[in-house]
């Protein structure tokens, strides 16, 4: 792999992307966890420019990273005391926990070395935008209007179901 | 050109370090906050499969915008129950929360 201004992105990213998810979920603070995660979101949205998915990008910047932070940062607010993580795991539970995680990960990268992937076809250029619209309107085969009226519901629904969960009595 | 491989493995660390938080975290919000690294890390995976491998149809990329979305609304919902929850008993530890064991 040559070195070029992608790779050295990719490499960036990759890095700061390990290095928050890690300081987020180790991190004793609830606040200081949800801007780690806010870094995390970055870098994934930072990924799908690479991708030439600059809508997935903006998509996931705007819906993440500004709509479930701020969802992260009102509960830990509303919370207060109660949201800082004082007790400490059992040690014992820690090393379940990374031999659960290290195990699965050493399984998944062995995979994905060995895995006989397809050919790889790379996107040519950015995916245009009324391909994209037209493909989520359209009720044709390989078409998404469906699933896209659906969510609209579930959106709907869990609006009125969180206020209803969470109001005052 | 980055190959595939590197992305799948970024997204399987961030996988692996969301289920390490999710089995050690000791409070609501930290456990929702790891779960959020899961639900990402498949959501890089779908894109980089449709963006690689099959570049002419948009399958992972719909898939990845639908799971973004379902996300914002599971979210939501667990944000509230957790609200209720601390109204209710006071605390977000999870070793406090024994009103629904038996």
């Amino acid at each position: 792999m040559e070195l070029n201004t992608h790779t050295v992105i990719f490499m960036g990213l990759a890095l700061l992307m390990t290095v928050a998810a890690m300081l987020a979920v180790t991190t004793r603070n609830i606040m200081r966890a949800t801007v780690y995660l806010l870094f995390v979101l970055f870098g994934t949205a930072g990924l799908y420019f690479l991708l030439h998915y600059t809508f997935l990008g903006a998509v996931q910047v705007t819906v993440y990273a500004g709509g479930i932070i701020v969802l992260f940062v009102f509960a830990a607010l509303l919370i207060g005391k109660g949201a800082r993580d004082f007790t400490h795991t059992s040690i014992l539970r820690y090393i379940m926990g990374f031999t659960a995680a290290i195990t699965g990960l050493i399984l998944s990268v062995y995979l994905i070395f060995t895995h006989q992937f397809p050919e790889v076809k790379p996107l040519a250029s950015v995916v245009p935008m009324n391909l994209i619209g037209n493909t989520m309107m359209g009720a044709d085969k390989y078409n998404y209007v469906l699933p896209f009226e659906a969510v609209s519901v579930l959106l709907l629904a869990c609006m009125v179901g969180a206020l209803l969960i969470a109001r005052k009595r | 050109m980055i190959p595939a491989e590197y992305y799948l493995v970024l997204s399987a660390l961030m996988f692996f370090i969301g289920v390490f938080g999710f089995l050690t975290r000791r409070n609501l919000l930290a456990v929702l906050i790891s779960t959020e690294l899961v639900l990402n890390a498949v959501d890089i995976n779908f894109a980089v499969f449709n963006a690689y491998y099959y570049p002419e149809h948009l399958e992972g990329f719909f898939f990845t915008m639908f799971a973004i979305g379902i996300a914002a609304a599971e979210t939501a919902v667990a944000i509230a129950i957790i609200l209720n929850v601390y109204r209710n008993m006071g605390t977000i530890r999870l070793k406090s929360l024994k009103k629904l064991k038996f």
